[in-house]
């Protein structure tokens, strides 16, 4: 007698690379049509978010619609900048630079109390004063390169690197974004290297979140669909990451949200008065 | 034979006119191939994620009657059976729906309106937030023969199509609106879905399964699209590709219905065994 054994089920954070590829293509060109655009702007950090937006940019618009700015300050590690170059060259897209120290010192040299970390927030704010600055210049849209887990975390900073209005990688964990990176020919540097902010020196996420991306993913996506705490361990993790995990994801709800408004009303924006943000009516 | 053209459109968000002067060019682009019905998706006039901005979109079954009866003495030659989804304002009572009309242009006008019954409210789903809910599940005379609607999660739910068969229903018409989602496979999880339940729908009842299905991106929500025909075997017909624009043109072969339900029985064995249920069905309703 053959004896056939099930598969036991369960989530799976498994994309098919190609269709994800053409549906985030697709989302490109919809979302900027019936806004008007034709352009994208990118800001590349030599990172694979940026890296692969990019690509997915280039591939929705052709790589003469899309504008890549690097933004470095004088304090950011020099392999950034060389691996933005490299993501445009890989895609055909013209780079441009706009060096931000001079903004971010100039407020820095007025605040001497001034600290890493803040500094390092300072700069994000500066690079979406340039992205959408240049956006209007090229009337171009800005692209959004923040991922699932980062966002989930809420290691971004608030109205800086998570302001462009939309963003095709904003629903792909970390991991997921690694495989379509390679799936897309991001260069094999940019999607092997330890993912970091470079706000401050010598950072890297995993230190900075105190976790892997490859196991905090799989936590993330449970505890997304409501799976108990004993059911993730029973998976192969520690209690310890996933308090870290639901610790991470709970303090910063708000960062995910517009801010915070006094209800006085029956029309309050957002809580009774509700559209989408693309509903338009004819006039 | 009836044939059929099953248009796979992408409206714009609340442009109206815009969307029925778009169904107009579709028209004129199938005109060639004369379809005795067309079939939209669900809340083609629109588009499907309006929250609140239903109020200010809702028509009366009258005016969408009016709009589509002049669309179709402008760009149509003879008549014109239309199966369409639209947010319905219900004047008298105040209420809305989501409805889907079968209206005979050139003919008739407005035969009958499915109200549809189970609005998803859960996951990117806020329907029953906004509308209200219809009561009732019926099939109706077309000048071809017996039809059906259900709308979108309507036929999620076996049982609706069962009473549309069991009520003498030979096309079920499904306009839907299934924002895309599980990229694990190449189509995703959703489409798979509803082709697995087109199948077997199609295949319990003997009946032609007709879904339309929108396409579009509705702020990162892309319909998914995917439209198709099913026989009463259970084939698929035509199927669109998904997230573009498509037009299936399929003849429905309605003489062929009888010999492939004698082949398998199913609804007529149904209809003399539901009988011997009827007491566990009374039992379980009683215990909701």
């Amino acid at each position: 007698m053959k004896k056939i054994y099930g598969l036991p089920g369960g989530e799976t954070l498994e994309l098919d690379l190609a269709a994800t590829a053409n549906f985030l293509v697709r989302f490109i060109q919809k979302e900027l049509a019936w806004r008007g655009y034709e352009k994208a702007l990118v800001a590349v950090s030599g990172g694979v978010d940026s890296a692969t937006t990019l690509a997915l940019a280039a591939r929705a618009l052709g790589p003469e619609k899309v504008h890549a700015v690097a933004l470095p300050h004088k304090e950011s590690s020099p392999e950034s900048l060389a691996h933005a170059r490299l993501a445009a060259e890989a895609f055909g897209v013209g780079l441009e630079v706009i060096d931000i120290t001079a903004m971010v010192e100039g407020y820095a040299q007025q605040r001497p109390d001034i600290t890493p970390y803040r500094k390092g927030n300072v700069k994000a704010r500066a690079r979406m004063i340039v992205l959408f600055d240049l956006s209007m210049a090229y009337h171009a849209l800005p692209l959004g390169t923040g991922n699932k887990t980062e966002r989930l975390f809420g290691y971004f900073t608030w109205h800086g690197d998570d302001a462009p209005p939309i963003n095709p990688l904003g629903d792909l964990y970390k991991t997921q974004v690694w495989a379509l990176a390679e799936h897309l020919g991001v260069p094999e540097e940019i999607v092997n290297k330890p993912p970091t902010a470079d706000l401050e020196p010598g950072q890297t996420d995993e230190a900075d979140l105190g976790l892997k991306y490859a196991r905090a993913d799989v936590i993330l996506e449970h505890y997304l669909k409501g799976y108990p705490d004993a059911y993730i361990e029973r998976l192969g993790y520690a209690k310890e990451e996933i308090r870290r995990v639901k610790e991470l994801v709970n303090k910063t709800h708000y960062k995910r949200h517009l801010p915070t408004v006094a209800v006085v009303s029956n029309t309050a924006i957002h809580e009774f008065y509700l559209r989408p943000l693309d509903f338009r009516i004819e006039l | 034979m009836v044939r059929h053209a099953v248009l796979q459109l992408a409206p714009e968000k609340g442009q109206i006119t815009r969307n029925l002067a778009r169904l107009g060019q579709a028209l004129e682009a199938i005109a060639e191939d004369r379809p005795d019905v067309v079939v939209l998706p669900e809340a083609y006039p629109t588009a499907y994620f309006l929250q609140g901005g239903v109020r200010e979109l809702a028509m009366t079954a009258a005016e969408l009657e009016e709009r589509l009866s002049e669309l179709h003495a402008r760009v149509w030659e003879g008549p014109l059976d239309l199966v369409i989804g639209f947010y319905e304002l219900d004047e008298a009572s105040g209420d809305y729906y989501n409805t889907a009309a079968y209206l005979e242009l050139g003919g008739r006008g407005l035969i009958h309106r499915h109200r549809k019954v189970f609005l998803p409210t859960y996951g990117v789903f806020d329907e029953e937030r906004y509308l209200s809910r219809g009561h009732s599940v019926e099939a109706f005379e077309t000048r071809f023969g017996k039809a059906a609607i259900l709308i979108c999660e309507d036929f999620w739910h076996s049982i609706t199509a069962t009473i549309a068969a069991l009520d003498g229903a030979e096309v079920i018409y499904v306009p839907s609106a299934s924002p895309a989602r599980g990229f694990d496979q190449a189509r995703p999880q959703n489409a798979r879905r509803w082709r697995t339940l087109a199948e077997s729908v199609a295949g319990e009842h003997g009946v032609f399964v007709a879904l339309a299905s929108l396409v579009g991106f509705e702020a990162g929500k892309g319909m998914s699209g995917y439209s198709l025909v099913a026989s009463p075997e259970g084939k698929i017909l035509a199927e669109a590709p998904g997230f573009e624009e498509a037009a299936l043109v399929v003849d429905l072969d309605l003489e062929r219905i009888p010999p492939v339900r004698y082949e398998n029985p199913l609804l007529a064995d149904l209809k003399t065994g539901l009988g011997l249920l009827w007491n566990d069905l009374e039992r379980v309703k009683e215990r909701l």
